[in-house]
């Protein structure tokens, strides 16, 4: 599904300094796997999911990223997301007055069409999104509101979630997922994820914290200490670090 | 930055810059009482419309254009400016469709704007107005029926000629500025509304503008009276060639609201705003005020404001009967070189009386854009509310959004609310777009759309999705 080699990416600031985040990541994650990758504030996760969504000032400046066989560096923010990319962002952002299930329908249609398949009418497309809001046990309400547009914390992740179920990505991405939400929240957000686990889908959970993981448990765990995977495991290593921190990693790395 | 994907977006032609070549009645430029008076004799007018036009005339000599709005351009000749060119017609007066011109019918077709009765959406009369004269008014009878009159302002001042008399130039004088008193000079057509009392339009009004001919000023005029307990629901559209020369339209509008009634004035504005390089593009130069004269009446604007090289247009409502309201809601965008200065005045002169001013300036390329408001409260306006909310989204680094918004309240019970935000396509905006799959250009229209949605809620439908794909043209090209 996903293979990663020898990746070494960078940001570019506003400034144009470039700060070399990621330092040779390497990762091959097969149909129907979920990694969960952990790692203290500020080692490069959220860099990586940038990198591999394409945003812009998120440079790789050497290796190779093959999503379903197709190279991911040559393609823009949305043919990445037609490929089958959907990324969870840890920070949702809000499009004031755009209607959540307008943007909805323009998002299914517009990876419809780069896929060459016909746009869904609004009839089919309203009897879709209104199972999709059912399993995701969201509010209708929610539909009409503008996108994300003083949603709660919680609202906000749940509606990347209802988006992902919407979209049915052949490789999530969820950074964060678990961030800031209650018990209910966070297994309401489990749940729509396990839903979405079948033997062709990839998902990567991003988290720093091992909470999630009990509820999605995770096919492999993987170890990130600045910009670089210095383990990785079964789900057996997600109680380790919950237990032992990772401060052992961390002096590993500036031994 | 965002700047960098917006300019992605690739250059889009106006799609209504054609001419028609139709043989015209066209005087030679020049402006002068033996003009007026010749407008005039055309129009077969009453003496006092003649009496009126040489007073307004004569105040017009003593006046110098304005100065303060923010808008740079080159002195405008007036007596570079033809004042009258209207298409030659075979029979004087064609009052059924049969007998326009095809040529002209054939332009409509092309501007999307059919005037056969059957190919229209139903539930909308209109009249087209073609350089200086209507040429067309389309369900006349059917509104007759209800005793609404809607025909040509000429026509108007024929057939009733006590109406133009008592309400012409009563909301906005000939003395009021440089632009309405050239107007009141040279008008020479627009369009007519009365709804008489307790009727309520039984379908949309609406009169489309087209300037073809070159060299050539457009002076319409609009008069719409709503008698007591009435509402109408007004609709006006604008097109223009392309061309490498300036043009000036000036118009004046004006709306009488009697007691409880109520008139829906929308516009969508699309003049020929000039080239990438700000090279050609009409001056629009309009005055527009309603009157709420009587109680509970009201009176509310909406614009859409995408055209033109320059607009220069500030419609008002004079707050006259307790318990009156004035709305204004405004979309003004400029791209490449286009200047607005656009506003509203609200006069709370009445009890109780409420206005809301909602203004979205969308500013791209090296496009000049400026909010000028004025919420006035006369020491007799107990307890007035007004609530502004005027809003400024920057497409690049090159343009310019600017507020002047004026509040003078002389009675302490008023409650006066204002708020502004400036704001611009964050990277971050664009990027969960098209992390969804959405291009550049969809995600930018569409956050552009949501940005004016409180605008296009208040248009009639038809109107509001011509209105978000009006914008997504004028925004393509939006160089940063
Ligand atoms: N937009 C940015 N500009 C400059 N530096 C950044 C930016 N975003 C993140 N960084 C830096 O990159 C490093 C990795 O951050 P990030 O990928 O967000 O880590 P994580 O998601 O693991 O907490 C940090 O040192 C952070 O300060
Ligand atoms: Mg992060």
């Amino acid at each position: 599904m996903l293979t990663i080699r020898n990746l070494h990416a960078s940001i570019q600031d506003e400034k144009q300094n470039t700060k070399p985040i990621l330092h040779g990541i390497n990762l091959d994650i097969q149909p129907g796997e979920v990694h969960a990758i952990m790692g203290p504030n500020g080692s490069g996760k959220s860099t990586l999911a940038n990198v591999l969504a394409g945003r812009d000032h998120y440079q790789a400046t050497m290796g190779e990223i093959f999503l379903q066989g197709e190279n991911l560096l040559t393609l823009l923010p949305e043919q990445r997301a037609a490929a089958g990319l959907f990324l969870a962002f840890q920070y949702p952002v809000e499009i004031p007055g755009v209607n959540n299930m307008y943007f909805l329908k323009a998002a299914v249609n517009s990876l419809r069409k780069h896929r060459h398949l016909p746009e869904l009418d609004a009839m089919d497309f309203l009897t879709l999104i209104k199972a999709k809001i059912k399993e995701a046990k969201m509010d209708e309400k929610f539909l009409h509101r503008a996108v994300n547009e003083g949603f709660s914390g919680g609202e906000k992740k749940r509606n990347e979630i209802l988006q992902m179920l919407m979209l049915e990505p052949a490789l999530a991405i969820l950074d964060e997922a678990d961030s800031g939400l209650d018990i209910d929240a966070l297994q309401r957000v489990a749940e729509g994820v396990n839903s979405l686990r079948n033997s062709k889908r990839s998902i990567i959970l991003i988290t720093h914290y091992q909470r999630l993981l009990n509820y999605i448990i995770p096919d492999v765990v993987h170890v990130m200490i600045k910009g670089k995977i210095v383990k990785s495991g079964g789900k057996e290593l997600a109680l380790e670090l919950e237990e032992k921190g990772y401060s052992e990693f961390i002096n590993q790395v500036t031994a | 930055m965002s700047n960098q994907y917006i300019k992605q977006v690739v250059n889009q032609q106006y799609p209504y810059g054609f001419v028609t070549d139709i043989e015209t009645d066209t005087f030679a430029p020049g402006l002068s009482p033996h003009v007026i008076s010749q407008i005039s004799k055309r129009k077969n007018e009453p003496e006092f419309m003649l009496a009126w036009r040489l007073r307004a005339y004569e105040h017009w000599l003593t006046l110098t254009p304005p100065k303060w709005a923010h808008l740079q351009y080159p002195e405008i000749d007036y007596q570079k400016i033809i004042y009258y060119s209207a298409p030659k017609v075979k029979k004087p007066g064609p009052n059924s469709l049969e007998e326009v011109d095809p040529t002209l019918i054939e332009t409509y077709n092309k501007l999307g704007i059919p005037l056969h009765e059957q190919a229209r959406l139903a539930g909308v009369a209109v009249d087209a107005v073609f350089d200086s004269v209507s040429v067309a008014t389309t369900f006349k009878e059917k509104l007759a029926e209800k005793g609404v009159i809607f025909c040509s302002f000429s026509e108007a001042v024929k057939n009733h000629p006590e109406l133009i008399e008592k309400y012409l130039g009563t909301v906005v004088s000939f003395r009021d500025n440089f632009f309405a008193a050239l107007n009141a000079a040279v008008f020479t057509d627009g369009s007519f509304v009365y709804i008489p009392k307790g009727v309520r339009c039984p379908m949309e009004l609406s009169t489309y503008f087209r300037i073809n001919a070159a060299n050539t000023g457009q002076f319409e005029r609009t008069l719409i009276i709503a008698d007591e307990d009435s509402h109408v629901s007004y609709l006006e559209g604008c097109t223009a060639p392309m061309r490498d020369e300036n043009q000036l339209h000036a118009a004046v509008v004006e709306l009488v609201a009697l007691q409880k009634a109520e008139i829906k004035y929308s516009t969508v504005q699309n003049w020929y705003p000039g080239d990438a390089e700000g090279r050609g593009g009409i001056f629009n130069f309009v005055t527009k005020r309603g009157a709420c004269r009587g109680k509970q009446s009201k009176i509310s604007w909406t614009q859409i404001e995408t055209g033109s090289a320059i607009t220069w247009k500030y419609p008002s409502v004079i707050l006259q009967g307790d318990d009156s309201v004035g709305e204004f809601y405004s979309v003004a965008l400029t791209n490449h070189r286009q200047q607005a200065d656009t506003g509203t005045k609200m006069i709370h002169i009445g009890k109780n009386t409420r206005s809301t001013i909602i203004s979205k300036g969308i500013s791209a390329g090296f496009g000049q854009n400026t909010y000028r408001g004025l919420v006035r409260v006369a020491p007799t306006a107990l307890h007035a509310r007004n609530y502004t909310q005027c809003d400024s989204l920057l497409l690049s680094k090159t343009c310019g959004a600017h507020t002047f918004p004026e509040i003078d309240v002389k009675n302490k019970t008023a409650h006066i609310e204002h708020e502004a935000a400036t704001s611009r396509i964050s990277e971050d905006q664009l990027f969960y777009c098209r992390q969804r799959g959405l291009t550049v250009e969809n995600a930018v229209s569409m956050i552009v759309n949501g940005f004016c949605k409180q605008v296009f809620n208040e248009l009639p439908m038809e109107f509001a999705v011509e209105a978000q794909k009006l914008l997504e043209v004028s925004l393509e090209g939006s160089v940063g």
